[in-house]
Order: C-alpha cells, then sequence, then structure tokens
C-alpha cells in the first residue's frame, strides 16, 4: 500500500511540476531590474485560453523587443492567485513598469497598493478592475466592447435605412457575465434602438464557442419562423452558425446576413467569402500601444486613465484586401 | 405499478414530456428535406453521438467501481491529432487516407485509456486521480499538437461522420447505435459483463474466483478511451475544426449524469446500457429544449438544475415515498401515538 502511495504522490508531483514549468519559464529571463539603463517591463498575461490571447502575448513580446525593452512575462493560466504572486515578485524585482490583463475584476486593492508604496506605475491591459481607487494605476489600454457592439448595430441600421419590413435579429451571446458579452450586448442594443423595425428575437448564449454556436443556432433556426440577421459576439460562434445554416439549406450572408466581433484570420476568411457580412475589429495586438505607454509612464509623463486599441471595422471588401496580412 | 417501479420510467417520462414541448416550439420536428430526414428530432440524434459514446465507456469504467475524469481531454486531443493529419493530406478529400487518419486517431485515444488503466489496475491509484492526471495534462497536450490555434480542414468524407446522412438517417446517430449494439452484445450476451459487475462488485473476490481482475479493468479504460476518441472525432467534423481548448469541456460531468440517471450504481457492480442512452438522450434534448422554448441565457443552468433536481428526487425511493406514501403511513403513526 505504501508503494502505491509513493507511486501516486510521484506521478502527481511530476505533472504538477511539467505543468508549473510552461508557466514560469517566463520569469527568469535576464537578471535584476534595469541595471544596464534598459527599461524593465513585468507583464503578467492571463493565459493561452484562446488563439487571440496567443496573438495578444505575441504582440506584447514582439513590441518589447522591437523597443528594446527587457520584458519579464508571467503565464497567470487563469488564476488570480499566480498572477497575484507574479506581479509580487515584480515588485521585488524592482521592475520599471508592471502591465496586466487581469483574470478577474476585483480583488487587486492590496497587491495594486504594494505596486503603488514601491513607486512602480501599473497598467492594465485589455480589462478592467473595479478598484474605487483610480490612482492604484496610471492607465487601463483595452478595447471597449460597448463601442464594438455599437459598430455592430449602426452598420446594421445603416443597411436598413429607409425600408419599414420588420427585421428579425438573433444574438448568439458570449459566456453569461463576461465583460465582452454583457458589453457588446448593451451597445448593439443602443444602436438598433433608433430603428423600431429592428428587434431581437432570439438572444441565446453560445460560450465563445463553435461547437455551441452551431448547436444553438441548429436550434434557433428550428424555433424561428423567420431570421434575417444573425448578431454573433464573437467570430467563432458566428462560424459555427454559418455550419448550422448552411446543413438548413440557407445561404449564410445572403438569406440570413451576419455580423460578428473580433476579425480573427477564421473570420476574416469566411467575410471575405461572402458568408459574413460584416466584422468590428477586436485587435489583440497591442504592444506597441503598450510599450509606448511604459515609456512615458516611466518618464512620468500623465497618461488618459482610458485609452482604447487602436481598431477598425471590416466590410466583405476590405476582409479581402486585408486577409493576406492577417497573423492571427 | 411495476412500471410505475421501473426505474428508467421517470427519466424515459421526463424525455418524452421534453421532446412533446420540442413539437410545439419547432417548424419542423421532423421532416423530409434534401433526401434525408431533418428537424429538431435528427438534430437530437445527431447531436447527442459523442455524449452517447463517451456515456458507453463512462458506464462500463463505472461498472468496475471506476471513473474516468479524462474523456474530455481525450476527445480534445483525438480532434487535433485527426485535424493536424488530415490538414497535410495533399488532397483532403481521399477517403483512404481519411479513414487511415480516424483509425490513427482513435488508436492514440486507446493508448492514453491504457495508460489510465495501468495507473489504475497496475499501480494501484484511485481512479479519480489517476484520470485526472490526464485530464489536466491532456489538454495541455491537445493545445501543443494544435499550438493553441483552431486548425480547420476541408475534408467532406471527415465532414461526414458529424452531419451526412445515410439511409436518410445522421450518420453520426449510427455510428452511436452501432456502438451500443457492439457493447450491448458483448457485455449481455456473452459472459464479459457478469465479469464486469463481479469486478465491481468485489475485485478481491472476482481474482479468487479466477477472473482477470486487472485485464477486465485496463480493458474498460482503453474502450472507455477510444470511445472518447470516436466522439472526439465527431465533434471536431461537426465544426470542421479541431478546438483544442472547448473540445469535449466539462463532457465528463454530463456522462457521467447520463450514467446515474440511467440507474448505474456509482460504486460499481451493476450498470444499464440502455438507461446510459436514455441519459445521454435526455441531457442532449434538455439543451435543445433550452434553446427551443428561449430560456434566457442568464436562466439556462438554473432550468436544467432544476429539470435534473426533478430526475433524481423521482428516481428516490424515500423521496417518493415520503410525498406520494404520505396518506397512507398516517393512520400507521396515529396509532403509535396512544401507546
Amino acid at each position: 500500500m505504501r508503494v502505491k502511495m509513493m507511486a501516486a504522490a510521484l506521478t502527481g508531483l511530476l505533472a504538477v511540476s511539467a505543468l508549473a514549468g510552461c508557466g514560469d519559464k517566463g520569469d527568469d529571463t535576464g537578471s535584476g531590474g534595469g541595471g544596464d539603463g534598459k527599461l524593465v517591463l513585468g507583464f503578467s498575461q492571463v493565459g493561452a485560453e484562446s488563439g487571440w490571447r496567443t496573438a495578444n502575448t505575441k504582440s506584447i513580446q514582439d513590441a518589447a523587443t522591437a523597443a528594446g525593452y527587457e520584458l519579464k512575462f508571467s503565464d497567470a493560466q487563469g488564476k488570480q492567485e499566480k498572477q497575484i504572486e507574479a506581479i509580487r515578485s515584480f515588485i521585488t524585482q524592482k521592475v520599471d513598469v508592471i502591465a496586466f490583463s487581469p483574470v478577474v475584476t476585483s480583488g487587486w486593492d492590496a497587491v495594486l497598493k504594494e505596486a503603488k508604496d514601491a513607486d512602480i506605475p501599473v497598467i492594465l491591459t485589455d480589462r478592467a478592475v473595479d478598484s474605487q481607487d483610480k490612482t492604484l494605476y496610471k492607465t487601463f489600454l483595452g478595447s471597449d466592447f460597448v463601442k464594438e457592439g455599437k459598430e455592430a448595430g449602426n452598420w446594421l441600421v445603416k443597411q436598413y435605412e429607409g425600408k419599414t419590413d420588420p427585421v428579425n435579429v438573433v444574438e448568439l451571446q458570449g459566456t453569461v457575465g463576461a465583460a465582452p458579452a454583457i458589453d457588446r450586448q448593451k451597445g448593439f442594443a443602443e444602436a438598433i434602438a433608433t430603428n423600431p423595425n429592428i428587434k431581437i428575437v432570439k438572444s441565446q448564449s453560445g460560450n465563445f464557442t463553435r461547437a455551441e454556436g452551431k448547436t444553438v443556432m441548429e436550434g434557433i433556426l428550428q424555433s424561428t419562423p423567420k431570421i434575417d440577421v444573425l448578431y454573433a459576439h464573437n467570430d467563432d460562434m458566428g462560424l459555427g452558425a454559418i455550419e448550422a445554416i448552411e446543413a438548413a439549406g440557407k445561404k449564410p450572408g445572403t438569406d440570413i446576413k451576419i455580423i460578428t466581433v473580433d476579425a480573427v484570420k477564421d473570420g476574416m476568411t469566411a467575410l471575405s467569402e461572402g458568408k459574413i457580412n460584416f466584422i468590428v475589429e477586436c485587435s489583440p495586438l497591442l504592444g506597441p500601444q503598450l510599450m509606448d505607454l511604459a515609456k512615458k509612464v516611466k518618464a512620468g509623463d500623465t497618461v488618459d486613465q482610458r485609452i482604447l486599441t487602436v481598431e477598425t471595422t471590416f466590410t466583405q471588401e476590405q476582409a479581402k484586401a486585408a486577409l493576406p496580412d492577417r497573423k492571427y | 405499478m411495476t412500471i410505475l417501479k421501473n426505474r428508467l420510467f421517470w427519466p424515459a417520462a421526463i424525455l418524452l414530456a421534453l421532446l412533446i414541448v420540442n413539437v410545439f416550439t419547432s417548424n419542423q420536428f421532423i421532416t423530409l428535406q434534401d433526401g434525408h430526414l431533418f428537424g429538431t428530432l435528427i438534430d437530437i440524434l445527431r447531436g447527442s453521438a459523442p455524449l452517447i459514446l463517451v456515456s458507453l465507456g463512462m458506464t462500463l469504467v463505472i461498472s468496475t467501481g471506476g471513473i474516468d475524469l479524462s474523456v474530455g481531454s481525450v476527445m480534445a486531443i483525438s480532434g487535433a491529432v485527426a485535424c493536424l493529419l488530415i490538414k497535410d493530406l495533399g488532397n483532403q478529400n481521399a477517403v483512404g487516407s481519411v479513414l487511415l487518419i480516424m483509425a490513427v486517431a482513435i488508436a492514440v485515444s486507446a493508448a492514453l485509456g491504457l495508460w489510465n488503466g495501468s495507473l489504475v489496475a497496475i499501480v494501484g491509484i484511485q481512479p479519480i486521480i489517476a484520470t485526472l492526471i490526464l485530464m489536466v495534462a491532456g489538454r495541455g497536450l491537445a493545445q501543443l499538437i494544435t499550438a493553441g490555434q483552431i486548425i480547420n480542414v476541408q475534408s467532406s468524407p471527415y465532414a461526414t461522420i458529424a452531419t451526412g446522412f445515410f439511409l436518410t438517417l445522421p450518420v453520426a446517430f449510427l455510428i452511436a447505435l452501432a456502438a451500443i449494439g457492439l457493447i450491448a452484445v458483448l457485455t449481455r450476451r456473452t459472459a464479459l459483463g457478469l465479469l464486469l459487475e463481479s469486478v465491481g462488485g468485489s475485485p478481491s473476490a472476482s481474482r479468487l474466483a479466477g477472473i482477470q481482475a486487472k485485464r477486465i479493468t485496463v480493458m474498460v479504460y482503453v474502450v472507455s478511451g477510444a470511445l472518447a476518441g470516436l466522439a472526439g472525432l465527431i465533434y471536431s467534423a461537426n465544426i470542421k475544426s479541431a478546438d483544442s481548448i472547448y473540445a469535449g469541456n466539462l463532457i465528463e460531468l454530463d456522462a457521467i449524469l447520463a450514467v446515474v440517471i440511467g440507474g448505474t450504481a456509482l460504486i460499481g457492480g451493476r450498470f444499464s446500457i440502455l438507461g446510459t442512452v436514455l441519459g445521454a438522450v435526455l441531457i442532449q434534448t434538455l439543451q435543445v429544449t433550452v434553446v427551443g422554448i428561449g430560456v434566457p441565457s442568464k436562466a439556462t443552468l438554473l432550468f436544467k438544475a432544476v429539470v435534473v433536481v426533478v430526475l433524481c428526487l423521482s428516481q428516490s425511493v424515500t423521496f417518493r415515498e415520503k410525498v406520494f406514501g404520505r396518506f397512507k403511513s398516517r393512520p400507521a403513526v396515529r396509532a403509535e401515538v396512544p401507546a
């Protein structure tokens, strides 16, 4: 029995150490804090949960190399405690600037206070925190999800300008409770409120995934008599829904107009093929902007509390032009 | 009254009720379109195939007193392996190559099952811990195979296993049906079923009785791995891409639920293939119904939970006696009071 337990414990340990190995790799690159005059940036990433996130990480790493900064990169693997630990370690290493994409919105006050006391400026990327004390961080760099929803809605309103027929819209929401899902829904609803003919007839969660997007769309196609427009909170759900629409014998992009958010490569491909009609970009490529901000806060310049990622929207023609250079 | 006492009566009744709801909420419950059957019922049958396959494997594992938490990760690995290989094919529509690749993916999944089974039967690790290792590490492995990206394929033979039709019926459901038939025959027409239940009841007593308990245990994990691999192929063929992050995510819980609804004891020693299939179809029907009647996204999980709670309560003999037997038992209680 003892042998068995030893074996169990060993296997467990191996598994854990193997996992830890992946995440900690970035921590030990480079030594000490900025002895050679280079700007040292400590960055804690949420994890590697999607292609979007992978592109985000790569953009930050590439931009740091291009700017000649020393980047201390740490992967929190979706765990807040790991992220707090990483930030503490950045503080002890006396980095020049700390940046991170918070895993969750709450519970950051204590560690941010520590950074402030150590006189290290903090930049939030991609996701916000709900701290009451806004002096705990310098700025929040990221997309405005409400604006993305509005852009999607505005395009739709424009398409049906001057027409009086009712327009039935189906909405595929992201993960229930996630900030992008809440805000993209809100922005879209605000924009289409200007035209009383446009109505959301069904709104269901597809959990941001292709498979659920497809299953939910199958169900909606079966239970909704007339669908004119599909609005999906991300490309992947839209791509899943396209499969369901085709299986039902309808033509995506023609019989049902499709609007999505994100503009990842697969989504852009579908857009250029005419299966999607309009995509609002949610860009992960905020590396260069982050490096610029890091330099400014290090120098003590004042920066805006909220800075938007540079983003655009794509029609089918624009997608054809942009597709060859799409990296993610 | 005997039919009411059957364990499967209540799940079957709830399934029927949900199907009736769908008859009213859907435009086409079942019709003939483009030369094959089409409609909500067909969507349910097609959509439930991966869960049926995973739950079948889970039933066998649970019947020996074990559990397999790694099925979701195995699904992700299987889909990732298949899509990676198909993507590199010169002609993605070559039927022979695609079949060979699917066989490779299932073989890889069976090998992962062998790993699980060896940890449980030979090394002697608790099943929940042994399979937890692969559940966590396996998803990482799948992400490593796909480099964290979604791999797209354009292979019509591959897509056929999920979205194709044969004799007007969905291929995915026919695959599940074949697996059900094979396992039902093997466990109920041969001594295998008895051996499984015997190992689940008491491994040491089985060994003393001359049953190769270890070999049986390893075998069920291999079968569970292979079935999860097949389910992973159908899942990825359905969306023509390998999504290593979400494929099979949390399916182990749905599978365990299907097994429990079907009346298989979690402590092992007894199992029901038909019950498991009923449970899996019920879970899928519930998911389709949620969309059909338009339950708001925020209330979806609550709605599902309520149905499952009602189902579990209806299956509990004690609960039924307390609720329905109350009026009968009252005089008996009163008779005792004066004494």
